[in-house]
């Protein structure tokens, strides 16, 4: 950015440069970063982009060589996380066009997609990104057990890891009930029929999961605050401790 | 610790590159660190010296051979350590003033680990990622769009009736048991069974070839859920009959 900028020394530059330069920039962006002015590739600058940042929160400093290969983590775990960021930011947009209610959930979407800019495509990604985590996450999981990765001392952290799967899917199932079509009503139905036939408590079960006798509006709202609030709030807790612990039990595992 | 710096490795790297290029009679130092490749750092010179530097006292020599070449003080094994060579990277030489035997002054127990700096190597790699996921997403948005079938009707059921596809084996396996136990004991048995994997397989080895059952199991397992699902999926029509998806269509939604 900086490089680019000095190149061609239009007024365009100058600003740039002077606004590098200025107090507002420095503070924004901390020594080290790529973005300050002067920034040249040096081990301590190198450090400093990780430590220096938020990211120091995701990563350490320094990485096991093999860790960076992408034949061994097929990036799954890392995919699976940005997919989550990708679909609260998708899903806070239809967020803004959508009522839980079983007179207005349908219509909603139908004028999302008809008379909202980029309702159509924001939807489609929300939900093609949807089935992916479910995909990833699962693929994650077996990539992990294939690597003998959930051995001493990661043992917790897999039981954490198939928590979150756990919560992935039922992210996606309750939100599979909320454009309230014929798909979404009856699998559904048929997810919560089979709820029914817990033991013992089959018939509590199956009412706290629809909110009453049958699918309905109460159904539609409490999965609607699943869906939005509750579920992804208690996802990113388990991930947080998730991805604390992998650096905590020193890292990624291997090389095999 | 124990690693090279990437920057003395860059540096070492050119340095060595200067004297190749000066010529290799006139730089028979350079030779000797060539043929021991194993140097720690700077301070490992001892290998690279047995090789043709005469100077060393014959019987330090044999002990050092002795000693199984880890007697200098980095003893630690780092193969892209280049810097193993008498001549630095400014042209001084050093000369080997005494053999330390390993574990006399210190004994390092950690084994040392091969790193890279997070970023550039790991930033760039997940940046990328993440783009092409991104990239991959919004193409695939824009040809194919979400199924939305016409307003919910509690009093006409389709047929046939599907769960969303992550749950379709288990309702696969709804034609073969009573409910009970292909949609509630099933899946919990299988998470708590997943959940316990760590705590039931002792096995300390990460090699595949030491862990032939837990992969055969696992492998079973994917597999028993990849067929259910599919089938459950593409083979299963009107009345949960079993169809073939190329005669009778698909009965599938995502």
């Amino acid at each position: 950015m900086a490089n680019t900028m000095e190149k061609s020394k239009g007024p365009l530059a100058k600003t740039g440069e002077s606004l590098q330069g200025s107090q507002v920039w420095s503070s924004i962006f901390r020594p080290g970063s790529i973005f300050r002015k002067g920034y040249t590739d040096s081990p301590r600058n190198r450090s400093y982009v990780v430590m220096n940042s938020v990211l120091y929160h995701l990563h350490p400093v320094k990485v096991k060589r093999h860790a960076v290969k992408v034949s061994y983590t097929l990036c799954l775990g890392g995919l699976s996380f940005f997919l989550f960021i990708l679909l609260t930011v998708t899903g806070i947009f239809l967020m803004f066009f959508y009522r839980p209610t079983a007179a207005q959930a349908w219509n909603d979407i139908e004028a999302l997609h008809t008379s909202v800019t980029f309702g159509l495509l924001v939807r489609n990604m929300h939900r093609w990104a949807a089935h992916l985590m479910v995909l990833s996450v699962f693929l994650h999981m077996a990539r992990v057990f294939y690597h003998g990765a959930y051995k001493p001392p990661r043992e917790f952290n897999w039981v954490i890891g198939v928590v979150l799967l756990m919560l992935t899917l039922l992210l996606s199932f309750t939100g599979y009930l909320l454009p309230w079509d014929q798909l979404a009503l009856w699998a559904v139905t048929v997810g919560t029929n089979m709820g029914g036939f817990t033991p013992v408590f089959g018939s509590q079960v199956k009412f706290a999961l629809l909110g009453g006798a049958s699918i309905g509006t109460e159904t539609l709202l409490r999965w609607y605050v699943l869906h939005v609030l509750l579920l992804p709030f208690v996802i990113v807790i388990f991930m947080a401790i998730h991805f604390w612990r992998v650096r905590k039990d020193g890292g990624i595992s291997g090389p095999l | 610790m124990t690693e090279i710096p990437e920057h003395l490795r860059k540096r070492a790297e050119a340095a060595r590159a200067k004297a190749e290029a000066a010529g290799g009679d006139d730089a028979p130092a350079t030779d000797a660190g060539a043929e021991a490749p194993t140097g720690g750092d700077q301070a490992a010179p001892a290998e690279a010296a047995t090789g043709g530097d005469d100077r060393i006292p014959a019987h330090l020599l044999e002990r050092s051979q002795a000693a199984g070449g880890g007697t200098a003080v980095a003893t630690a094994p780092a193969p892209e350590a280049p810097t193993a060579s008498t001549s630095g990277p400014d042209g001084h030489t050093q000369r080997l003033l005494t053999v330390v035997k390993s574990g006399s002054i210190q004994d390092v127990k950690a084994t040392p680990q091969d790193k890279v700096h997070t970023w550039p190597h790991l930033l760039l790699i997940e940046f990328i990622a993440a783009l092409a996921i991104l990239a991959f997403l919004l193409v695939f948005s824009v040809f194919v769009n979400a199924p939305l079938l016409e307003l919910a009707n509690p009093n006409q059921t389709p047929n046939p009736s599907k769960a969303p596809w992550y749950f379709l084996g288990l309702q696969e396996m709804l034609t073969m048991f009573h409910p009970m136990i292909a949609g509630v004991t099933v899946p919990t048995m299988g998470m708590l069974g997943l959940m316990m994997a760590p705590y039931i397989d002792r096995n300390p080895s990460q090699k595949p070839e030491d862990r032939k059952f837990a992969i055969s199991l696992f492998t079973m397992f994917l597999m028993g859920a990849a067929v259910l699902t599919i089938i459950g999926s593409f083979f299963r029509g009107p009345g949960q009959n079993f169809v073939f998806p190329w005669i009778d269509g698909i009965f599938f939604d995502l």
